[in-house]
């Protein structure tokens, strides 16, 4: 059986396959971007920062009383934020070991795969490494 | 009106005619790297082809030649900079290698705890971090001249500076963030006065300006060869001989030595070689002479104007954009805008550009004093060269309207 996340995966690579072209792609990322639930304020702080060099990622983690971890990412672009958002959208409400053991594809299948190459440099492939490793934390923890 | 046939200029780039994202490349990120023309390809692949041995040891016919054509690139270095001779010019890897060369030998000879050098606000990295590396070690002080409002070197505080008479001014001709080109000669002639040695850092004046160091007085001079349309992996140090000549060898290995004994002890060579352990990047070496050939080829004073139009140009299709505010707008500048658009993040800009074919460049350029001095992240950076033209501008300045209308 599919886990959540992959499900999840398909239906962004879906949703994505409707775009004709990449300016139409950049436009709903760019509203993903805009859409996505501001950070507490309380989680928009240095330790929860992930640094790039060309844009910063905020992410912050939590464990529900149903053992589903919540995420919750910000960043400074635009752009790199619609990502996050993706990543959010793919990867929170889920069960801590199924986030920890999670093949991402979706950036492959809707031809953003480079956004997330380290010489982009933007931080999304830290906030990956970052949500798997809180996966792991609360699969431990669990 | 253009001053150089830039359609003759472009058909010798091979990289220009091909596609980005499904557009065509216009590229405005030469202060990261120029492209090369079809003569640089050809001296280095026929050199590679043709003539390729181990150079200065060898009595047989190809370490002959090769010996000859890398010998000649260094005297067409010497020529394009006018140095006095061809020992004040060293092979390094790049503008980088040739300061923390200064650094490892000048620097570690002459500077110790009490003293002070000083570097500017607009420094590149690669002309901060050798000397904090070094600062640690030996204890002496940093002082920075800051800038003014418009990107241009604030002249009383470099002037304060000086009268604390530090042992080093290092500071680079043009600056590769916002464009400045300071006045080299009057800031060398000043820290003379105060008994300085002079280091300035020419990456990003020697693609765009013609340039004398005899003129100049400087005592140290560095440049890349990747910027000035030839390879990556080799550039240019100048010192004057007196200077070179007193300093301790960088690296130890062959070529470098006199004679080596376990019993006597070891000798060095004579300048330059004595700067120039191991087996250098021979073909780069050739490849750059052919790269500053080309150069001299189109012509200096015509390359500096038509990349001042092209800036002129950029600055006025540019500043109609709302919200659009440049970063370094001193009356002399070379090669380079900068600017942000108001509530536009300069990644998501330069995500979109790329989507339209356009290269620019991102970020804090490797200048992070200066942008965090600015309170900015960064900056989007066109950049210019030989064979950028206005109609490439005129693209980019639309670009960047449309991606504005998107991310806002």
């Amino acid at each position: 059986m599919a886990s959540v996340i992959d499900e999840r995966q398909a239906e962004i690579a879906e949703e994505f396959a409707m775009f004709g072209d990449w300016m139409e792609k950049y436009e709903h990322i760019i509203s993903l971007g805009k859409e996505l639930d501001p950070l507490d304020p309380e989680d928009k702080v240095d330790e929860n920062l992930i640094k790039g060099c060309q844009s910063r990622v905020w992410l912050a983690a939590k464990l529900g009383g149903d053992g589903q971890v919540v995420f919750t990412a910000d960043s400074d672009a635009i752009i790199t934020k619609g990502l996050a958002a993706l990543m959010v959208r793919v990867l929170s409400d889920a069960p801590a070991a199924d986030i920890a053991s999670a093949k991402l594809s979706f950036l492959d299948e809707i031809g953003l795969h480079s956004h997330l190459s380290p010489t982009r440099s933007n931080g999304l492939q830290s906030m990956v490494k970052q949500m798997k490793l809180y996966g792991l934390a609360f699969t431990a923890g669990a | 009106m253009s001053t150089i046939d830039v359609q003759a200029i472009r058909a010798q780039f091979p990289i220009l005619s091909r596609e980005v994202n499904g557009k065509p490349l216009a590229y405005f990120d030469s202060a990261a790297s120029a492209h090369k023309p079809k003569a640089v390809i050809d001296a280095q692949s026929r050199y590679l082809a043709h003539t390729h041995s181990n150079i200065h040891r060898g009595v047989h016919a190809l370490a002959q030649e090769a010996t000859e054509a890398y010998e000649a690139a260094r005297e067409t270095v010497r020529a394009h900079i006018g140095a006095a001779s061809a020992k004040e010019i060293l092979f390094v890897g790049g503008t980088t290698d040739g300061i923390n060369l200064v650094a490892q030998t000048w620097g570690r000879t002459h500077l110790s705890a009490g003293d002070c050098i000083v570097l500017t606000r607009m420094e590149h990295h690669s002309n901060i971090v050798p000397w904090q590396m070094l600062a640690l070690e030996h204890g002496f002080d940093i002082l920075v001249v800051e800038l003014n409002e418009d990107g241009t070197l604030d002249g009383e505080m470099f002037e304060a500076h000086l009268a604390r008479k530090p042992k080093l001014v290092a500071f680079t001709h043009v600056s590769n963030a916002l464009g400045t080109v300071n006045d080299a000669k009057h800031w060398t002639s000043r820290a003379h006065d105060a008994g300085a040695t002079v280091l300035v850092d020419g990456a990003q004046s020697v693609p765009h300006l013609p340039v004398d160091v005899r003129d100049l007085d400087v005592d140290f001079y560095m440049f890349s060869g990747h910027k000035t349309y030839g390879p990556t992996g080799i550039g240019i140090l100048y010192g004057k001989e007196a200077m070179l000549d007193a300093m301790p060898p960088y690296r130890g290995g062959g070529e470098m030595i006199g004679t080596v004994s376990f019993e006597k002890g070891t000798t060095y060579n004579e300048l330059p070689y004595k700067f120039e352990a191991g087996t250098p990047h021979i073909s780069g070496g050739i490849a750059l002479g052919a790269a500053l050939d080309w150069m001299n080829g189109v012509g200096m004073p015509a390359l500096t104007a038509h990349e001042h139009e092209l800036t002129q140009h950029a600055h006025a299709q540019l500043e109609g954009i709302e919200g659009l505010r440049f970063y370094g707008t001193a009356p002399c500048k070379a090669g380079v805008v900068s600017f942000l658009v108001e509530g536009v993040h300069p990644y998501d800009l330069g995500t979109l550009l790329d989507q339209l074919g356009i290269a620019v460049r991102t970020g804090h350029h490797c200048t992070e004093p200066l942008m965090d001095k600015l309170g900015i992240p960064g900056t989007v950076r066109a950049s210019f060269g030989a064979y950028n033209t206005v109609e490439e501008i005129d693209r980019l300045a639309e670009a960047v309207e449309r991606a504005v209308s998107m991310l806002r």
